[in-house]
């Protein structure tokens, strides 16, 4: 299958790219999506109303949290970055894949095993209860041995390639699958009880496992949902605004600043426990120093825009990625703030660091992703153009609604959960207790389960719209921004 | 380099590389950015001087402002202990009784007492004492241990069938079980108990179940059925049942007893918080 879309851009010949394994991925990644966000809101209305859990093991709130952490950010935004990775690698280094296609074939099927395994063992109560690290030993060593294939095809599809410089897209790519490996393995260190059973303990114990579990924890988000991603809004924001990106300079700096720094920020989820000051005062001001790292892919983002701006008025898969760029710029803002330990001692353990997790995996992973996706179907799929335009534009106005009533009511619900926990009446007691707190967060509960609903309805238009773009159709419509006023 | 342009729009050079079509500025990094970078890595490294920050090899360097957050939680809670120990002292001093009868430390009693029953005692009795079946409501004027402070004191603080020395304790025979009654007997007694509360009941099942109860039941429950609360025995004659009303759950209480336990408070909660949340279930509706 060859791909002869984009720009021709120098004399040399393009060379017949492996796009099957990435049909599959961009596939996988609408059905990992919908499922992940369907998940999503059904753990949010069980939150609003228990009887929801069903009184049933496998599907209480306990197992059913981790279905769907685990299949937004591993099986969705896990599918749609080894895609884009694999997508982009080729046609930034002008060969096809290192190993040919079989062996990406291998990491398809092998990574969506991994998927239906953890989620599996989830659902059967299999845990080692470390967040966003749940699966057994022998579902991780599965997926270590998958991540390294991948990394061995990607890394060798640079070292293979026929460019001189490597893309920036590449550098943040390189730093999510090798960061990712070395997390994995580390936190994930543990020994199975039996050599025939799931259980295992972890290696780690007390405040070290604590602080190796959130050193993983915030670099899965600092390089799986931070650098992987920030590698696609590289490509893809250049390619769809058809200008060139604008500071390669700020692209050295922030790249270099944000893999330096990012490492170290993990404390910050530990403020105020056990784990020592000094570990703390590190981790604080690590993440204060993120803050212009994080944004200088942010201004990279936007000021690419530059001299196209106008384009944002006709083409709503543009919309997509650059509004992305503005829920990452706010969420690297909000997270550094969070960190500062007076501001953490109101957000911990409350709804705002929901709200926070969700402005920057709805707004920016998922709407990146969104842009992604409605940009690589129609070339990989060899259609002019995508099914309806319109509905790409319904699909974002119907998701960005839904995103500002998650968030809203998270930070609503959090801030007033975190000022109740610590209100003190005139005599000196406390003034709430914590049922009351629960009982006050309730209809914040059903906001943002509502915007789940409008989120997974989103997904589910553009379901609609990519299949039928699959299949060759095209709509019959008012181009966008020509016969309204838009915008 | 080779193939460097300029861009028409943004009058910035090309960095002269292209990769499937896409070309780099080479615009300098914005200058607000730079600085307010530089302003971030400032206050890191001042935040470094004045807290602990960096490992050594045996320790880490405190920092000049002498800051622990162990050290810092022990003041607040110092600083807590000394505000509060103006009235304290005075409720670890006076018993319940004494403490009801001023009107300002009553004050403290029901302030901290609503918190201390909503964090410890709402779980099983509801909020503000709603009570639950098995639960018993603590809203009304019905106590199966009794009433006034003092005995309400007791029951939190030691609590019932909680394993503590001076629990509360009572057990009602196994009646069925152990062949005390048999199953017509039981029928009857629950039928006399039924009319107990509501006087248009009126059978020869009532009047059988009349002598099984003067024989059985009316030494804790009184004979006229109205409770002894000191060997906590439930009133049976009023609208307040602790699991339900019926012939049938009565006749099952009879034949094979349930035995609510309430865990003792003494060493959960401080001698003062039971005085307080004593006082405050004595104040929920129902205190003698």
């Amino acid at each position: 299958m060859t791909d002869q879309s984009g720009p021709m851009t120098s004399a040399s010949v393009i060379p017949v790219y492996d796009d099957e394994v990435v049909r599959k991925f961009v596939v996988a990644t609408i059905f990992w999506g919908v499922i992940g966000f369907a998940a999503g809101v059904l753990i949010a209305f069980q939150l609003a109303f228990p009887a929801l859990n069903l009184d049933l093991e496998w599907t209480s709130f306990g197992r059913l949290r981790p279905v769907h952490t685990s299949a937004v950010i591993f099986a969705f935004g896990g599918n749609i970055l080894i895609g884009t990775t694999l997508f982009i690698v080729q046609r930034t280094s002008k060969v096809s894949l290192f190993g040919g296609s079989g062996l990406a074939h291998v990491v398809f099927w092998g990574y969506q095993a991994f998927i239906v395994m953890a989620a599996l063992s989830y659902v059967l109560g299999f845990s080692q209860s470390k967040e966003y690290a749940e699966p057994e030993w022998f579902i991780d060593l599965w997926l270590t041995i998958i991540w390294v294939i991948y990394l061995v095809i990607f890394a060798g599809t640079i070292f293979i390639r026929k460019e001189k410089h490597i893309y920036v897209a590449n550098w943040f790519f390189l730093a999510f699958i090798l960061t990712i490996a070395m997390l994995h393995i580390v936190n994930n260190l543990a020994v199975p009880v039996s050599w025939t059973g799931a259980k295992s303990y972890i290696l780690w114990s007390g405040v070290q496992d604590a602080m190796t579990q959130w050193w993983y924890g915030h670099n899965a988000v600092g390089f799986f949902l931070t650098a992987g991603f920030l590698g696609m809004m590289y490509y893809f924001i250049p390619k769809q605004a058809e200008r060139p990106v604008y500071s390669y300079r700020l692209s050295v700096v922030h790249f270099w600043s944000i893999t330096f720094l990012y490492i170290w920020a993990g404390p910050h989820h530990l403020h105020y426990t056990a784990l020592p000051d000094w570990t703390q005062t590190l981790g604080m001001t690590f993440s204060v120093m993120l803050w212009m790292p994080s944004w200088g892919g942010m201004i990279n983002g936007f000021m690419t825009l530059s001299g196209a701006w106008d384009k944002l008025r006709t083409d709503p898969t543009l919309r997509f990625l650059v509004t992305s760029v503005g829920f990452y710029g706010m969420s690297t803002f909000e997270g550094p703030l969070m960190s500062i330990k007076a501001v953490n001692s109101l957000s911990h353990y409350t709804d705002w660091t929901i709200g926070h997790v969700h402005s920057g995996a709805l707004g920016w992973n998922a709407f990146i992703s969104f842009g992604a996706l409605y940009y690589l179907v129609p070339k990989l799929w060899g259609r002019e153009r995508l099914y309806s335009l319109r509905l790409v534009n319904t699909h974002f106005w119907i998701a960005t609604v839904g995103i500002v009533l998650y968030i809203s009511s998270m930070w609503v619900s959090g801030i007033m959960q975190g000022l109740m926990w610590r209100t003190y009446d005139e005599l000196g007691f406390l003034q709430y207790s914590f049922i009351e707190t629960v009982e006050a967060m309730h209809p914040y509960y059903v906001i943002r389960g509502t915007g789940g609903v409008l989120f997974l309805i989103g997904s589910l238009i553009m379901v609609y719209n990519l299949v039928k773009t699959m299949k060759g159709h095209v709509r019959n419509e008012a181009p966008i921004g020509a016969s309204t006023a838009k915008a | 380099m080779a193939n460097v342009e300029k861009d028409a729009i943004s009058g910035q050079e090309t960095t002269g590389h292209e990769w499937d079509g896409i070309k780099e500025l080479n615009t300098p990094m914005p200058k607000w950015w730079l600085y307010t970078y530089y302003v971030c890595i400032v206050f890191a490294v001042g935040y470094w001087v004045v807290y602990p920050a960096w490992p050594t090899l045996s320790s880490y360097t405190k920092g000049t402002g002498g800051y622990s957050s162990r050290g810092e939680h022990d003041a607040d809670l110092a600083a807590q202990k000394q505000s509060r120990s103006a009235w304290t002292s005075k409720f670890a001093a006076m018993n319940v009784d004494e403490i009801g009868g001023d009107r300002q430390l009553l004050n403290y009693a029901m302030a901290g007492g609503k918190i201390i029953f909503a964090e410890n005692c709402a779980p099983c009795h509801g909020t503000a004492g709603s009570g639950a079946p098995g639960y018993p409501i603590l809203a009304d004027d019905d106590w199966i241990w009794g009433g006034t402070r003092d005995a309400i004191h007791t029951t939190v603080a030691f609590g019932v069938r909680s394993g503590h020395d001076e629990t509360r304790e009572s057990e009602m025979p196994n009646f069925l079980g152990d062949e005390i009654l048999n199953k017509a007997q039981i029928a009857d007694v629950a039928e006399y108990i039924m009319s107990l509360s509501d006087g248009s009941i009126s059978s020869d099942g009532v009047e059988r179940g009349a002598v099984v109860f003067e024989e059985q039941c009316s030494a804790c429950h009184g004979e006229d059925g109205k409770g002894l609360p000191e060997l906590g025995g439930p009133n049976l004659t009023d609208a307040i049942w602790l699991y339900s009303k019926s012939k049938e759950a009565i006749a099952t209480q009879v034949s094979a007893p349930k035995h609510g336990v309430m865990p003792a408070w003494t060493g959960r909660l401080s001698d003062v918080e039971i005085k307080q949340v004593s006082l405050y279930v004595h104040s929920l509706g129902g205190g003698q």
